[in-house]
């Protein structure tokens, strides 16, 4: 058992490294990792910027700011365990070849996904910086609990790979133009999930949906251990208290942990009988 | 009994180039008729994303206009997705797929095979940018006040000349690249959604900058198509709409005459090095 972990796990975790960060030099790497995220907090303070006259001292300023920034990860970690199916399948055609090997699938996608973590950790750190250096976004460290900060951002990324097995696996039985599937569903889950306006600004039909995201928790969380009290100015989630958000967020992520076990045994079975393990899309 | 064999005369000039064009957009429209899964994934998640957008101006309350102005930018990101996607990249997945040799020894035009390519996706393009405007328009209650149809029409063709040719221009560039022309791409969305304000009026960033910006075709296409179609985008223009027309014009000209110069370059030097195909590089 420790054996198959260790040989899907540690050499997934650093392919998936060598392939996002080896294709040119650290500096240009480093560049290209956080051109995307502070383009797209920066299209953010600007359509603040345009419209409000509040500047960065409000609330829903930093909100904004923090739920983009640790979005993210969604991005990354959840979209990247779809895109390293596609991209062993279709790009490099070795995924045949990693299902021939010894290896668990579900295992080697979580080593994929540590290393979209890890890039996409390069890119929060930079927009967060950036955010207090040029943006104005009020942040103190010796202000934040750590510990709960720490805490809550495991086990979201937990529940964010769980949620990339998921895609990942439907992807591998979708023959038409899967490139977008994973950026997609994360761009949509950008709505539902209060990452960058509080919930309450969505139809009442429609909230329901942000309640069942694990997102909507885990950023709430992030936000209180940063913020502190500056966090509790929207009312969405301020009925619950800390000990609830984490034990909602555990509860979604072992939910998402069984639908990604049955999710990966039914869309494995498919791709192998549609013969989709080596397709190719590109048209 | 004798057989009678009738041969065509190879095509040459125009008809050439439209049968390419035809030819290389018929296995794109028929592939994408095999799985409707993209129908989701390519109209119905990105219109959520663009609401996203649309709800952030609503927590700040800003004017109902700007909400317009997401939906118009939120259906122009379908053009630049297929510029980037099914066009600038795809000469570089043509070489690694081993397609690219067989465009270069052919008798037809690059500029022909890139225009199919990006007319074959032009069905998912123009679906997700009309399921962004229509819902968000139904949807969120926007009101227009064209003040210039011609005008409007004027603007969109000359932003879709000048952004198709930057495409060819770039298609040919990604051929230079090997592993990076992936990372390139990537990062010309979210960056190109900013610098060319595609969720909010170009004019923010002071004139400077926002002149800057405006090499990009959709800056200025989307600047004056705003300040056609909603009431106060004239205050929130950057240039004046015949002058944005004038320069698009320009662009649209340089584009295309550069982006032919480049691929016929990159023609020649195919087959002078025989390098282009090498999926090493």
């Amino acid at each position: 058992m420790f054996k198959t972990f260790s040989r899907s796990f540690f050499p997934a975790a650093w392919l998936g490294w060598q392939i996002e960060s080896n294709w040119t030099d650290p500096f240009l790497f480093l560049a290209f990792s956080i051109a995307k995220p502070i383009a797209s907090v920066l299209i953010l303070v600007f359509m603040y910027n345009a419209v409000s006259q509040a500047g960065p001292d409000s609330p829903i300023y930093s909100y904004i700011y923090l739920g983009n920034a640790f979005y993210i990860y969604v991005t990354e970690v959840m979209a990247g365990a779809s895109f390293s199916i596609l991209d062993d399948r279709e790009r490099y055609r070795s995924l045949k070849y990693i299902y021939i090997a010894p290896v668990s699938i579900p295992i080697y996608l979580f080593g994929r996904a540590v290393a979209r973590f890890t890039t996409g950790t390069i890119a929060v750190v930079i927009t967060l910086v950036a955010g207090v250096l040029f943006f104005g976004v009020p942040f103190n460290p010796l202000g934040v609990d750590w510990p709960m900060f720490f805490a809550a951002l495991a086990l979201g990324i937990v529940c964010l790979a769980f949620m990339g097995i998921i895609i990942g696996s439907w992807t591998l039985i979708i023959r038409t133009e899967p490139w977008f599937v994973g950026e997609a569903t994360a761009a949509a889950l950008y709505l539902f999930s209060g990452a960058v306006f509080p919930l309450s600004i969505l139809p009442v039909w429609l909230q329901p949906v942000g309640f069942l995201l694990p997102m909507t928790y885990w950023l709430e969380l992030i936000r209180r251990a940063l913020l502190g009290p500056g966090a509790a100015a929207f009312p969405t989630l301020s009925a619950f208290s800390n000990a609830e958000l984490f034990g909602i967020l555990m509860l979604i992520a072992v939910g998402f942990g069984i639908v990604a076990f049955v999710a990966y045994r039914y869309f494995d079975r498919r791709a192998r009988e549609e013969g989709m393990i080596d397709a190719q899309s590109n048209f | 009994m004798s057989t009678l064999i009738t041969t065509r005369p190879p095509d040459r000039g125009w008809r050439l180039f439209v049968r390419t064009i035809v030819a290389r957009a018929y296995p794109r429209v028929i592939g994408q008729q095999r799985e409707k899964a993209w129908i989701f994934f390519e109209t119905f998640l990105p219109f959520l994303a663009t609401v996203g957008y649309i709800y952030v101006y609503r927590a700040i309350q800003a004017p109902e206009d700007y909400i317009g102005f997401v939906v118009m930018g939120g259906a122009m990101t379908a053009f630049w997705l297929n510029v980037i996607w099914a066009m600038a990249s795809q000469l570089y997945w043509e070489k690694e797929s081993g397609n690219l040799a067989l465009y270069i020894m052919a008798p037809n035009s690059l500029m022909a095979i890139l225009l199919g390519m990006a007319l074959g996706g032009m069905l998912a393009t123009c679906l997700r940018a009309l399921v962004i405007t229509v819902l968000g328009t139904l949807l969120f209650g926007i009101s227009f006040a064209v003040s210039s149809y011609f005008q409007l029409f004027a603007v969109f063709v000359l932003t879709m000349a000048a952004l198709y040719g930057l495409g060819m221009l770039l298609a040919s560039l990604f051929l230079l690249w090997g592993r990076e022309a992936w990372q390139i791409a990537t990062a010309l969305q979210e960056p190109v959604y900013f610098i060319s304000g595609f969720y909010f009026p170009v004019k923010s960033f002071g004139f400077a900058v926002a002149l800057a910006a405006s090499v990009l075709p959709l800056t200025l296409g989307m600047d004056a198509m705003r300040q056609l179609v909603f009431a106060s985008g004239p205050s929130l223009g950057f240039l004046s709409v015949e002058v944005e027309i004038a320069i698009l014009s320009v662009l649209a000209v340089v584009f295309i005459a550069a982006a032919k110069f480049w691929l016929d370059f990159m023609e020649r030097k195919a087959i002078e090095e025989g390098t282009l195909t090498d999926r090493r590089r």
